[in-house]
């Protein structure tokens, strides 16, 4: 098993948004601050650090996991996807545009979370219900919106997506 | 895209969005604005109120990484107290000196090199308390055998002052019926998803300070860190970031933080940078206040409500820092609410205990106070055997009204409230609804339905809060009023628009309402428009008013844009009209040209036209100035002063809102199901109706977090409790009930383009309409927010039911 030193800097490689990257973390470093202030990717945004909030939500390896619940160091090899690489050539994904359409964000501070948690959501369930919407955006809070244009910017992709 | 090239009024998608749906959008945390910044974390008190014998920071000063420790004692020698309208002996510093005030006041300072340092250091700091009797009961705070916070107020109550309006004494003794409640209503706070953050720096020669942050304001707060800094204006630069991760008035809470880091910059001669985190922002921000007031109110028996009188006990906090008191006094002027009643006495008295202090909270006093006056409404309406929505009907003040001047002071620009009541009735089917209720009763459900109306007073008059001062104190001080705006507009040599708000909105979409309402003064499209909303008090045109609160953008700053905008039209309309030689009269700005007037094939290209005035000064017609650079500075000249009797207008506009809220209890476990929901509003003109629903919607989520779910639990020691997200319940996308909107508009007539100010809106209602309901529901008016499971369970097992 990998052992690291308190104190002591490892070097963490990762893909995100199909870029290869590296950079250095202690053992105790979140991976939602390692991809801000290490790798300076910051649109993912850090809203409670104690995994409720949702805000700090990237893709890994096919899933949307809580970056400030997972170590730096345990990412090290992943594919990991970011708010920055959901759109294409300057074009936005329509999820993106949806949002934009339906006023699906305020202050737009959780709207990265939320972009990669229902985009990886489509994806296994290109057809949901209203209620499996809002029961998969309940494991995200926004504080703006009431989420009604959230739920739907989501129900119009899944709609046109079927 | 728009009928006749108007922008104002259509859907038009946000500027903002495209950045933050990108991950471009830059925040706070996002900046490093200088090099060297060094991260800065606090200590923080574990006691609700106790003595500082002693802090030892040796081991901390010495830890690897670490660049200095400060403690309070270093911050108050350095620094002046922080002030507020109330004049009492409270010395207020950014952190505790000689004792300790909640649970969560900062104590020490580390600089380290990265925040994972600064909170190990944290570890290292050794400070002995003696921990004293904690003052959290508030009415117990208010005995005179307290314990108290500030010895040398020698009372809790740090404020008193009482209020008459008519007569309420002769109409309370003429009454058919009087109701009173007495009411607890909870602390909580609207917790925007970003949480306070800030880089400090400090340079010599002169002294200076310059810091970036997620303020809301400059606002009046700029004054005041001045003189706590000891430095004129012009030596305080506050900078805001591009985008605020949302406020909802919180972050006015930020500016003691911006002291302290000012001052640690210049004591340990470095930038600092602090990010609060989400456990601090729990304890340690702001909220809003937290309530044990009461409300009588005389009625006739035909349902006229001929008085009122409101007791007010407010929970400041530990400290009474500024605005406060102004939560208790920005609804004042509009004591009678939407009704037509002229017999008002308030009686406010302000409490310190050892929570942390209160500050704004989206709807800013509006929450407690129509939760009293629609509380006792509903109350009325039972007592007297009369409909709720027509007692409310029978009390309104007429549409021939207007502008109608309330007895305290207020003066309401325009409404039409029956034709919202009638618009919410019909939206929620009311007929049938109040049959549905009494099927359900037959059946044993418990089942209620609950009403509630407001005005929405928006763009505040900065002398509103000088209420708590006597006439007397008021004169001595010297006269205030008015509420700035401000706005720039500049045109560069490429002809291309720049428009600069200083609205610093977190979310609101500040920078696509200005556009349109540019595009429309011009002839151009949003998209043509680049909008800069936030502040940088060195090169922005502001004033003490500049800032993001009480829904001043669609009621005051909008008249600047429009200001200045029409300015710069004028200008170029000049230039084109010399060049196309007609009068200045014939030159209309439409489709990107200058063009004459039924002549639309003789035009010149808006942005040649505009250029020129940089590029050929000499061939300018005689007298222009050249270039384009249009600051307009406005003051709604409805905002006096208070008068001698303590009457004042409080703000420029009044929307009119009117929600109605149907509930259903399972007395099995206690939840509050909201079945149906309307709410109906009067915001003028809309300028952008995407907009104007997410407000609405979004306030309605704040309300019903606020009914049902949302509470800082302190415990009897003055422990905080709710700390977390699992223990602060935000609402979901699961717990939101649906929401039908409305909207009766009639346009302001002292705005610029008819609107009023919106956003606070359901935050202020929701929690009442649902009390009322669950009151309705239960046969029983005794209830108190928020509507928990276990509370709610307790009240029904207690057997009340609507039989």
């Amino acid at each position: 098993m990998l052992r690291i030193e308190p104190g002591a800097r490892h070097r963490v490689t990762v893909t995100v948004n199909g870029r290869l990257y590296s950079g250095f973390a202690e053992a105790r470093t979140l991976l939602s601050d390692f991809l801000r202030h290490e790798l300076k990717l910051f649109g993912t945004h850090v809203g409670c650090e104690h995994g409720v909030c949702g805000a700090c939500t990237v893709n890994i390896d096919g899933r949307a996991v809580r970056s400030c619940l997972l170590f730096a160091v345990q990412a090290d090899g992943a594919e990991i996807g970011t708010v920055e690489g959901l759109a294409t050539d300057g074009v936005l994904s329509p999820l993106q545009e949806a949002f934009r359409r339906r006023h699906a964000l305020q202050c737009g501070f959780c709207t990265p979370g939320i972009l990669i948690s229902a985009t990886q959501f489509l994806e296994t369930n290109p057809d949901p219900t209203e209620d499996e919407v809002r029961e998969m955006l309940s494991g995200h809070i926004c504080r703006c919106t009431g989420y009604e244009g959230i739920v739907r910017a989501i129900l119009d992709v899944a709609g046109d997506a079927s | 895209m728009t009928e006749g090239g108007r922008w104002i009024g259509a859907p038009v998608p946000r500027k903002e969005d495209e950045a933050l749906l990108t991950g471009r959008a830059r925040f706070i945390d996002d900046m490093e604005p200088v090099p060297g910044i060094r991260h800065a974390a606090l200590l923080r008190s574990p006691h609700a109120h106790a003595e500082i014998l002693s802090i030892d920071v040796s081991k901390a000063a010495s830890h690897l990484g670490v660049y200095g420790v400060l403690t309070g004692a270093d911050i108050a020698a350095a620094t002046r107290p922080i002030p507020s309208a109330v004049r009492v002996p409270i010395d207020y510093y950014p952190m505790a000196v000689g004792k300790v005030r909640y649970a969560g006041e900062p104590v020490a300072l580390v600089a380290a090199g990265d925040r994972y340092v600064a909170e190990d250091a944290l570890d290292l700091i050794e400070v002995e308390y003696r921990p004293l009797p904690p003052v959290i009961d508030v009415k117990a705070a208010t005995r005179d055998d307290s314990p108290l916070l500030h010895e040398a107020v020698g009372s809790n109550v740090v404020h008193h002052r009482t209020f008459r309006y008519g007569d309420p004494d002769k109409a309370f003794e003429e009454a058919d019926r009087v109701v009173r409640l007495d009411w607890t209503f909870p602390r909580y706070s609207s917790t925007p998803m970003e949480t306070y953050g800030a880089v400090a720096q400090f340079e010599p020669a002169p002294d200076r300070y310059t810091i970036w942050s997620n303020f809301q304001g400059p606002f009046i707060l700029h004054a005041l860190m001045c003189g706590a800094l000891e430095v004129p204006g012009n030596r305080l630069r506050l900078i805001t970031a591009p985008q605020s991760g949302g406020s909802f008035g919180i972050k006015q809470g930020i500016f003691p933080y911006l002291v302290l880091l000012a001052t640690a910059s210049r004591l340990l001669g470095m930038p600092l940078k602090w990010i609060e985190d989400r456990l601090e922002h729990l304890v340690a921000s702001s909220s809003a206040s937290n309530r044990e007031d009461a409300v009588e109110a005389a009625f006739k028996d035909d349902g006229t409500l001929i008085g009122l009188r409101f007791f007010n006990t407010v929970d400041v906090g530990a400290y009474i820092r500024a605005p406060e008191p102004a939560s208790v006094y920005r609804m004042h002027s509009a004591s009678n609410g939407a009704y037509g009643v002229g017999n008002i006495s308030v009686d406010n008295r302000l409490v310190t205990t050892n929570r942390l202090p209160i500050g704004l909270n989206r709807g800013y006093g509006g929450p407690q106070f129509f939760f009293a006056l629609e509380r006792a409404m509903e109350a009325g309406a039972r007592a007297l055997g009369l409909d709720v929505a027509e007692i409310r009907r029978h009390n309104f003040i007429p549409k021939d009204a207007f502008p109608y001047r309330a007895p305290a002071g207020s003066l309401y620009d325009a409404g039409d409230y029956e034709a919202g009541l009638d618009k919410a009735l019909d939206l929620a089917d009311y007929a049938a609804l109040c049959a549905g209720r009494d099927r359900a009763r037959k059946e044993g459900r418990l089942f209620g339905i609950g009403m509630a109306t407001a005005v929405e007073p928006s763009g505040s008059n900065m002398a509103y809060v000088t209420l708590a001062q006597t006439p007397e104190e008021r004169a001595r001080a010297g006269g205030r009023s008015g509420g700035l705006a401000t706005c720039t507009i500049s045109i560069d040599p490429s002809g291309a628009v720049t428009v600069k708000t200083v609205s610093t909105p977190a979310g609101q979409g500040h920078a696509t309402v200005a556009a349109q309402i540019v595009a429309d003064a011009l002839g151009l499209t949003p998209d043509d428009i680049d909008v800069m909303t936030e502040v940088d008090t060195l090169t922005s045109a502001w004033s003490l008013a500049s800032g993001n609160y009480a829904n001043r953008f669609s009621s005051v700053v909008i008249g600047a844009i429009g200001e200045a905008a029409r300015r710069v039209a004028d200008k170029v309309r000049a230039v084109a009209a010399e060049d196309l030689e007609v009068a200045v009269q014939d030159i209309e700005l439409a489709d990107g040209t200058a063009r004459i007037v039924g002549v639309p094939e003789r035009s010149l290209p808006f942005r040649r036209v505009a250029a020129r005035t940089h590029w050929h000064p000499a061939g300018l017609p005689d007298g222009m100035a050249p270039g384009v650079f249009e600051t307009a500075i406005v003051s709604p000249p409805e905002l006096g002063p208070p008068d001698d009797r303590d009457r004042v207008a409080s703000a420029v506009t009044f929307g009119f809102i009117c929600d109605l809220a149907a509930v259903e209890i399972d007395p099995g476990t206690g939840k509050v199901e909201v079945r149906k929901y309307v709410s109906v509003h009067d915001v003028g003109n809309v300028l952008n109706p995407l907009i104007v629903e997410g407000q609405i919607v979004g306030g309605f989520a704040h309300g019903v977090g606020g009914a049902l779910l949302e509470e800082m639990v302190y415990d009897a020691d003055g422990n905080p409790i709710s700390g977390t997200l699992t223990d602060y319940l935000c609402v979901t996308a699961s717990e939101m009930p649906r929401l039908t909107i409305g909207h009766v508009d009639t346009p302001s007539p002292h705005t610029a383009l008819g609107s009023k100010g919106m956003g606070d809106g359901c935050s202020m209602l929701a929690p009442v309409a649902i009390a009322n309901a669950v009151a309705d529901a239960l046969g029983r008016e005794d209830i108190d927010p928020p509507f928990t499971l276990n509370r709610v369970w307790d009240l029904a097992a207690e057997g009340g039911g609507a039989g």
